[in-house]
């Protein structure tokens, strides 16, 4: 409260201007055109913040010099990351940066409440609300994404680790840590009762915050990543009440609001609601090889590299279908040539993206971006479904799931209803693929015994590169076969 | 195991079992080839690329019929020039695999038994989705459809496509393809792609989807009746329908330039629909091309093997146009055995198992005794046809269940706790709250209007402005660090720097990729 006394008119202007900035920032993620210029306003605004804010806390000088060195180290380690960082790791980068709002909400949280002393009564209990409820966001911010980072990064096996009766478990925490809610309210003692209560309210949510990411598998990660990004949002909104901050307010809002939408696009495209997601253990239990009538009758048809590089060259209209797998096999500028060559001998080549291909919401996107495929032949799923029919090679690379054809004909699937690409309606479906294991869900494909798809087994990098190969020199342009 | 390849020695056949890659992609799991030397000559595969390819090549024909196995593409027939049967060549309980047509050919069956040979014949590979990839007989007739037009229009005094010339309008050639299976469709599309009208007749209505998927015109009679006989195959009509048919195809007689017949039903001799009359309707100069020839014929005058004119009006009935083109149909055959093989895992020594419905259709003789016709199946093939062509039930997203009612209460509840806590809390608290909820409300509209290609970068942005929370902790450093808060505001500092600066610097360097 004794902030908000402080703000003078000119941090007030400040403060609004910063607000306007990022919200012009966001809108200008509407278009590949605008969003360089959006990015610009969100660091204008970002400055403008910390600049008006650097003069007015007021500290000594000391304490500048502190402030400016913590801002100093902090901005460069961030640039060094953000200027290291490949693609590819995009999801973790983004997981590693929501720890870091998180645990900054919880130490501005307790912080504020130790600084407390002195309210009373309604404006007290508010206050102790906005502390308990931003320390505990915070705090599962913090460890879910931390968690969340271990994953993405293999440190942690992405596979769901499903503790028995772990509902449970999340349910004892929860109420433990509302316990710890019932003997931290108007205390008398702040330091002597209040905190320790807090204290042990930060360790439930961080124990949370760990438990609920262990138990959601790798493929989940583009919603898991999405909620945190929501929950740092939050976080920070939370923060902004207990310092009476509009401007983390605002900020906080639209981030978590962000955040939302992406996890609800996620799930929408899984045909999964996001308790589903949370709590569900997807692929572990469900979705075993034991689906009754699923298992696809027949056998693959293996195909080789110079067979679909012939298919390539002798197609008109090609549709590059890119998953996980392409990621992982960092494949993505072997893939661009593919369709670099192909284009120059007068081959339509498009890229097909769904929402939930990669780790991270727009995963895909990045990734052929930063292999410099012009965005405009990439297409998001709604857009280029109907085209498959006219197309002669439908390429999946490192994808299973969102082309699997049960989702839409096999009532008895675990992923029936799921919005797919539907490659198979392609005159040739040809699919790189390391091995005949079944996707993250555990759905067998019938996708790979259909009679016009083509296997290409192998690591998706040496495949693709392989058909560069076949590709290279030899290709004329159409109207010369 | 090893497995002989012996060069095709019936008059005019060009083909041979195996291609050379596809014996370097079986030779692979561990299986030896022998095969005879010149055997894929006429199929422009000399012996040198089979040596390439890891086969050994031999000149006796005695020694490469007496291997494990022997890959043939017609029947064995009489060596006149050994004075033996070929199936006498073959090894005491070896094995064959080929066309065998057991229907027609009984005594051979017996004599393979004799030896007892494990025959299977590809040309009773069931015709079910997953037997697709080793169906010979699809292959072949993809091949004969698309040769019967080349054979055509090499006589066929015309353009197939219409053009306009400086001397004149060029009309295009109109063909009619009567059937249409495998090779039907591949007549069509050949016809098709040299530019010509094509029109297609077939008695089952399931045809209609695929004709038109060829860009052909379906043609129909009046009468409705459904054709649809075993394996995809057709069953014989009523007369009343064959009467409308023959006149259908009169009047199409007077119209078209060619007309091509695939008609076969199994086990009888092919049906014949076109007779003397719809010549005599034709123009000279037309041409029909008869793929029926050898099982006795469309075409009333159609002569097996040989090119009749029939006033003015040529009919071609060859047999061997498969062979005609023995490069890709030696290339096609030999996947589908190579399919077979595998199928069969040759590379554990293959396994011939009589309780699968692939390989007891297709085994005709096993240990001694003749195994042909093999059990009727237990489901009809039409049973069999993937449940999702025709059960093709829309699939329901996950019901908004009661979405309307779940909407009423949250509102309601709403308005409760907005109530509620306008009458308790602090009117600051009220006023950041307004701030709050008007914030998420613009950016909920503001981030629907993201483009999906652009989600990272949104994350990696709201990430970086999500680092405003720095401002919180820099107000709270106050006086010195000699407090544990303020040193722990120190931290927050740090880390939402951390935040700030790679956010901005990530999602900048991301951007900049994106171009056209």
């Amino acid at each position: 409260m004794e902030q908000a006394m402080e703000q003078n008119g000119i941090l007030a202007a400040a403060y609004l201007a910063a607000g306007v900035l990022f919200i012009l920032s966001l809108g200008g993620l509407s278009s590949p055109e605008s969003s360089r210029r959006g990015n610009w306003f969100g660091i204008a605004g970002m400055a403008i913040a910390i600049t008006a804010t650097f003069f007015h806390s007021g500290v000594s000088a000391c304490g500048y010099w502190t402030l400016t060195a913590m801002i100093v180290i902090g901005g460069a380690i961030g640039a060094f990351v953000a200027a290291r960082i490949a693609m590819t790791a995009m999801p973790q980068l983004v997981a590693g940066f929501h720890s870091f709002v998180g645990l900054a909400a919880v130490l501005v949280g307790i912080n504020s409440y130790m600084e407390s002393a002195g309210l009373s009564g309604a404006a007290r209990a508010v206050h102790e609300t906005e502390v308990f409820l931003g320390v505990f966001i915070g705090a599962v911010t913090f460890t879910g994404s931390v968690t969340a980072f271990g994953k993405l990064q293999a440190l942690i096996r992405s596979k769901p680790l499903l503790l028995p009766g772990r509902h449970l478990i999340n349910a004892a925490m929860a109420l433990a840590a509302i316990y710890c809610g019932y003997r931290f309210f108007g205390v008398e003692n702040i330091m002597a009762q209040g905190l320790p209560a807090l204290l042990l309210m930060t360790a439930l949510a961080f124990a949370l915050g760990v438990h609920l990411v262990m138990s959601i598998g790798g493929a989940d990660m583009p919603v898991v990543v999405s909620m945190l990004n929501s929950y740092s949002g939050w976080a920070a909104a939370a923060t902004g009440f207990l310092l009476s901050n509009d401007l983390l307010i605002i900020t906080g809002a639209l981030v978590g609001s962000s955040g939302a939408i992406l996890s609800y696009i996620m799930c929408k495209a899984m045909n999964r609601s996001l308790v589903n997601v949370i709590f569900g253990g997807f692929g572990a239990e469900e979705g075993k090889l034991s689906v009754p009538g699923a298992e696809p009758a027949g056998a693959t048809t293996a195909a080789g590299v110079e067979e679909v590089a012939g298919m390539l060259k002798e197609a008109r209209n090609v549709i590059v279908i890119p998953g996980y797998g392409l990621a992982v096999a960092r494949a993505q500028h072997a893939v661009k040539e593919i369709s670099d060559k192909l284009r120059a001998g007068g081959v339509n080549v498009r890229f097909a993206i769904h929402p939930v291909a990669g780790r991270l919401p727009g995963h895909m996107n990045v990734l052929l971006a930063e292999a410099d495929v012009p965005y405009d032949i990439v297409f998001e799923m709604d857009e280029i479904n109907k085209d498959f029919p006219e197309t002669d090679v439908a390429l999946v690379i490192g994808a299973n799931d969102i082309v699997n054809p049960g989702a839409l004909e096999d009532p008895a699937s675990p992923i029936y209803g799921m919005p797919v690409l539907e490659a198979w309606k392609a005159k040739t479906t040809v699919v790189l693929k390391r091995s005949m294991a079944s996707g993250y869900a555990g759905v067998e494909n019938p996708l790979f015994y259909k009679s016009n798809t083509r296997m290409l087994f192998g690591d998706a990098k040496k495949s693709v590169e392989a058909i560069l190969e076949q590709l290279d020199g030899t290709l004329l342009p159409n109207f010369l076969n | 195991m090893k497995i002989g390849i012996p060069t095709e020695i019936i008059e005019g056949e060009k083909r041979v079992a195996l291609a050379p890659e596809t014996l370097a992609a079986l030779k692979k799991l561990g299986v030896e080839f022998i095969v005879e030397a010149g055997a894929g000559l006429a199929a422009n595969f000399s012996d040198e690329a089979f040596r390439a390819a890891g086969a050994e090549l031999c000149a006796d024909t005695r020694v490469v019929w007496s291997a494990d196995l022997v890959l043939k593409v017609r029947p064995p027939v009489m060596n006149p020039k050994l004075g033996v049967h070929e199936a006498g060549l073959l090894k005491e309980g070896g094995a064959l695999i080929g066309f065998i047509y057991p229907a027609r050919n009984k005594e051979l069956l017996e004599k393979l038994a004799a030896r007892k040979v494990t025959a299977l014949a590809m040309d009773m590979i069931p015709r079910i989705s997953r037997a697709q990839n080793m169906d010979a007989l699809s292959s072949m007739a993809n091949i004969a459809g698309y040769r019967a037009v080349i054979e055509a229009a090499n006589l066929f005094g015309g353009f197939f496509t219409g053009q306009i010339t400086a001397a004149g309008r060029v009309p295009p050639a109109k063909v009619m393809v009567i059937g249409a299976g495998v090779a039907g469709l591949a007549a069509i599309g050949a016809a098709k792609g040299l530019g010509a009208v094509v029109r297609a007749f077939d008695t089952r209505p399931e045809a209609r989807d695929q004709v038109k998927s060829m860009g052909a015109e379906f043609l129909e009679v009046a009468l409705k009746e459904d054709g649809t006989g075993e394996g995809g195959y057709s069953r014989v009509m009523s007369p009343e329908f064959i009467r409308a048919e023959m006149e259908l195809f009169r009047k199409q007689a007077a119209e078209v330039d060619i007309i091509i017949t695939t008609a076969l039903v199994p086990g009888i001799k092919a049906p014949v629909l076109i007779t003397r009359e719809h010549i005599s309707a034709m123009k000279p100069g037309s041409l029909i091309v008869d793929l029926a020839a050898e099982q006795g014929g469309n075409c009333e005058l159609t002569e097996p093997g040989k090119v009749v004119d029939a006033g003015g009006v040529r009919i071609i009935g060859y047999t061997d146009l498969a062979s005609r083109l023995a490069n890709q149909a030696s290339k096609l055959y030999g996947a589908n055995l190579s399919n077979l093989l595998r199928y069969m895992e040759i590379q554990n020594g293959w396994n011939i198992n009589t309780e699968d419905e692939i390989v007891r259709g297709a085994l005709v003789s096993h240990q001694g005794a003749v195994t042909y016709p093999p059990p009727r199946p237990k489901t009809s093939p039409a049973a069999l046809a993937p449940a999702g062509a025709r059960a093709k039930a829309a699939p329901a997203p996950v019901k908004e269940k009661n979405f309307a009612a779940r909407a009423a209460a949250a509102g309601v509840l709403a308005a409760a706790a907005l109530l509620a806590a306008g009458l308790y809390a602090p009117a600051a608290f009220m006023s950041h709250f307004t701030v709050f909820i008007l914030a998420v409300f613009v950016g909920y509209m503001v981030v629907w209007n993201v483009t999906p290609a652009l989600h990272t970068p949104l994350m990696s942005v709201t990430n970086a402005i999500s680092g405003i929370i720095v401002i919180g902790a820099m107000l709270q450093i106050s006086g010195g660090f000699e407090k544990w808060p303020a040193r722990a505001a120190a931290l927050a500092v740090f880390l939402a720097s951390i935040n700030v600066f790679g956010g901005f610097l990530v999602t900048r360097r991301m951007l900049k990729m994106f171009r056209k």
